[in-house]
């Protein structure tokens, strides 16, 4: 009789096991989507960051980037849509030894929630966002947000965008962030590296990884693969640390600007010496 | 929890003032808000009042962060609350649901102010009651109290947070401009003899923590974050160990618990205040400030002969509809007096359920009812 070996028996345990829901698997993402490669590289990032794990705390909005909070074994919250800034900045203030995390989508964070991310970045919040762009919303179905390019299509913009989007670099530097990074999913190693920075960073740090959506955006704008929009990202990222963040603006087409665009110090909240708000023990 | 920054004794304060100091007293160790007339003095109060208690006090961008960073905030394990007035109770709705299903206790206090919309910004009304009950979407059940005095809504304050704490969710304050800018008499006890209900923790190691897995009365223990639970919470429709779960089955069971966690509890929650109902021809039954403007009506009515009892709801919801029924057995007709177009009259009369009639004394708001109008409802009652 043939003995399929069992997984505790014959394999190493995956180093990430500790850090997924494992029982949640398989996720709900479209195969060619960008958001396993961010999963996996966040965590990679929280390992190397060397943070204690039951002290981080990953929020969420509404999304596919949303689902995330879900797959995650850290104390871990899926929100409103446009909330996850403003849940965490209570979360952060009520409890500073956190590390708070928000992991959300363009359309979480910029439109609907685009309110909170400027006003926690004028704060500077101590928190780390991690904000997956994939220009366009997602879960609803592929209508055009505030990322997408000018005149890319979507199922609301059948004819070609007509608004100017969002460059985010420049929104979260003008907010007031300490830490601006963007990289693509081609850019992996890059991409850990700078989510650990921003970890460790103390105050609003803001990660900007432009992603493959490949059911909706790729489809409807001539790369309709995962892999074309991997490919289209390889031959047009450039990588110009310390660029200003005014310059950075993303098209349908052309040059996507990458690299650590601010790394500064500013005081933050919750500053040293903040109260421990009577936590219920 | 240390007495320092308890304001023990006798105070002549307002009512908005009053709210601060019971949430000091309860041990609200957050607020996050947004400023907006006639809710603001809370928040100037708690902004001078927390840094003493080793608090936090957070202005958002508006009401919509302020009931999310609230939520944020309980669930670092913290007492927290906001305050605001119709306008920001409207935007505050999205997260008060989202405080309902991810059941964190916190507490939120409408002075309310005449709507609709902008309406009449420094004036009373209360118009907010059935968006108190409804006002988020979906299905769940609420407690709100209705204080009539700044005393009361120094207790009553108190009493949301045990309240909050007891049952994992959202308790309403309803107050109004008139209560919240009246200055009266406050007294707070010493700390010693307020009674607080503390957070209800896990009994499990935290391999077997589930967070949405409940006590036999049906309301979840509740970790904090950050204490190595790792648990996930999510507003979508969820199991008992805190995982999205679309099905019909998954909804019915987790919607018809956060019910009954409410309904089945109504007795230990609901608190009314009765005058000589027993051998009344008729019950005067309203709420907050109107209940006081009401109690002349009612002196003259009994200096006129007439038998007529006074019911004040201090509890809203749940709706005190078991006694309501009862009293209905008894009365010719409630005169339900409340400043807006009927609202609380319509749950009188659904408890009345035909037995007594209802008579509804509307007041558009801006001002309190003239005791003349509801002294003549009274009248119209018993003929
Ligand atoms: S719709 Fe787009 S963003 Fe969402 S899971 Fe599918 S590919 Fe990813």
């Amino acid at each position: 009789m043939n003995v399929i070996a069992t997984t505790d028996e014959t394999q190493e345990k995956h180093p990430l096991e500790d850090y997924l829901r494992v029982d949640r698997l398989p996720h709900i993402w479209c195969p060619g989507c960008g958001l396993g490669t961010i999963l996996g590289a966040f965590l990679r990032s929280l390992l190397e960051s060397g943070l204690p794990p039951d002290k981080v705390s990953v929020i969420s909005g509404i999304g596919c980037t949303g689902r995330v909070a879900g797959y995650i074994n850290l104390d871990s919250f899926h929100t409103t849509h446009g909330r996850a800034v403003a849940f965490a900045t209570g979360l952060k203030l009520a409890n500073p030894e956190l590390k708070v995390v928000v992991f959300s989508g363009d359309g979480d964070l910029a439109a609907i929630g685009g309110n909170h991310l400027i006003h926690a970045g004028r704060r500077n919040i101590d928190m780390t966002i991690l904000c997956v762009n994939n220009f366009n919303y997602g879960m609803t179905g592929g209508q055009f947000g505030p990322t997408t390019p000018e005149t890319a299509r979507s199922t609301t913009s059948r004819a070609g965008n007509i608004e100017n989007p969002f460059n985010m670099p420049a929104l979260a530097a003008a907010s007031g962030a300490v830490y601006v990074a963007r990289w693509t999913t081609a850019q992996v190693h890059q991409m850990q590296r700078s989510i650990t920075e921003a970890l460790l960073k103390k105050g609003f740090s803001f990660v900007e990884i432009i992603s493959p959506c490949p059911t909706y955006y790729g489809r409807m704008n001539r790369q309709p693969t995962g892999l074309d929009q991997m490919r289209y990202y390889r031959s047009n990222s450039i990588v110009r640390h310390g660029a200003n963040p005014n310059e950075v603006g993303v098209g349908i087409s052309g040059q996507i600007v990458t690299g650590k665009f601010i790394d500064v110090e500013r005081p933050y909240m919750p500053g040293p010496g903040n109260g421990d708000n009577g936590r219920q023990t | 929890m240390s007495d320092r920054g308890h304001l023990e004794g006798e105070h002549f304060m307002s009512g908005d003032d009053a709210c601060a100091e019971g949430a000091i007293s309860a041990g609200c160790r957050f607020f996050a808000g947004y400023p907006i007339t006639p809710a603001t003095e809370i928040a100037e109060r708690m902004s001078d009042r927390l840094p003493e208690v080793d608090g936090t006090y957070i202005q958002m961008e508006d009401e919509l962060g302020s009931m999310a960073a609230v939520v944020g905030a309980s669930c670092g394990g913290v007492k927290a609350m906001t305050a605001t007035s119709g306008p920001g109770f409207s935007l505050m709705m999205e997260n008060i649901g989202l405080g309902i299903m991810l059941e964190t206790p916190c507490v939120v206090v409408n002075v309310q102010r005449a709507g609709p919309s902008t309406g009449l910004p420094t004036m009373v009304a209360q118009g907010d009651m059935m968006q108190a009950r409804w006002g988020s979407h979906g299905c769940y059940s609420i407690i709100a109290v209705s204080p009539d005095s700044p005393q009361e809504v120094y207790d009553l304050t108190i009493k949301a947070f045990n309240l909050a704490e007891r049952f994992r969710l959202p308790v309403l304050v309803m107050t109004d401009a008139a209560v919240g800018h009246m200055y009266e008499k406050v007294v707070i006890p010493p700390l010693s003899e307020i009674e607080l209900v503390p957070r209800r923790r896990p009994n499990v190691p935290p391999e077997e923590y589930w967070p949405y897995m409940p006590d036999d009365d049906l309301v979840p223990p509740m970790a904090n974050t950050g204490e190595g639970y790792r648990f996930h919470a999510t507003g979508l429709t969820h199991d008992e160990q805190g995982y999205p779960e679309m099905t019909a089955e998954a909804q019915d069971r987790l919607v018809r618990r956060l019910v009954e966690k409410v309904e089945r509890y109504r007795d230990e929650i609901i608190e009314v205040e009765e005058d000589s109902i027993e051998g009344s021809e008729v019950v005067v039954c309203t709420y907050g400030i109107t209940a006081r403007v009401a109690m002349i009506a009612v002196e003259r009515a009994r200096q006129e002969g007439i038998r007529v009892g006074m019911l004040r709801l201090i509890t809203i919801w749940p709706f005190p509809q078991d006694r309501i029924s009862e009293i209905a057995r008894q009365v010719k007709a409630f005169v339900v007096p409340e400043i807006n177009y009927g609202q609380i009259s319509l749950e009188v009369e659904r408890s009345a359920a035909g037995r007594a009639g209802t008579i509804l004394v509307p007041h558009m708001g801006g001002d309190v009812h003239n005791p003349e109008t509801i002294l003549e409802a009274i009248r119209q009652a018993v003929k």
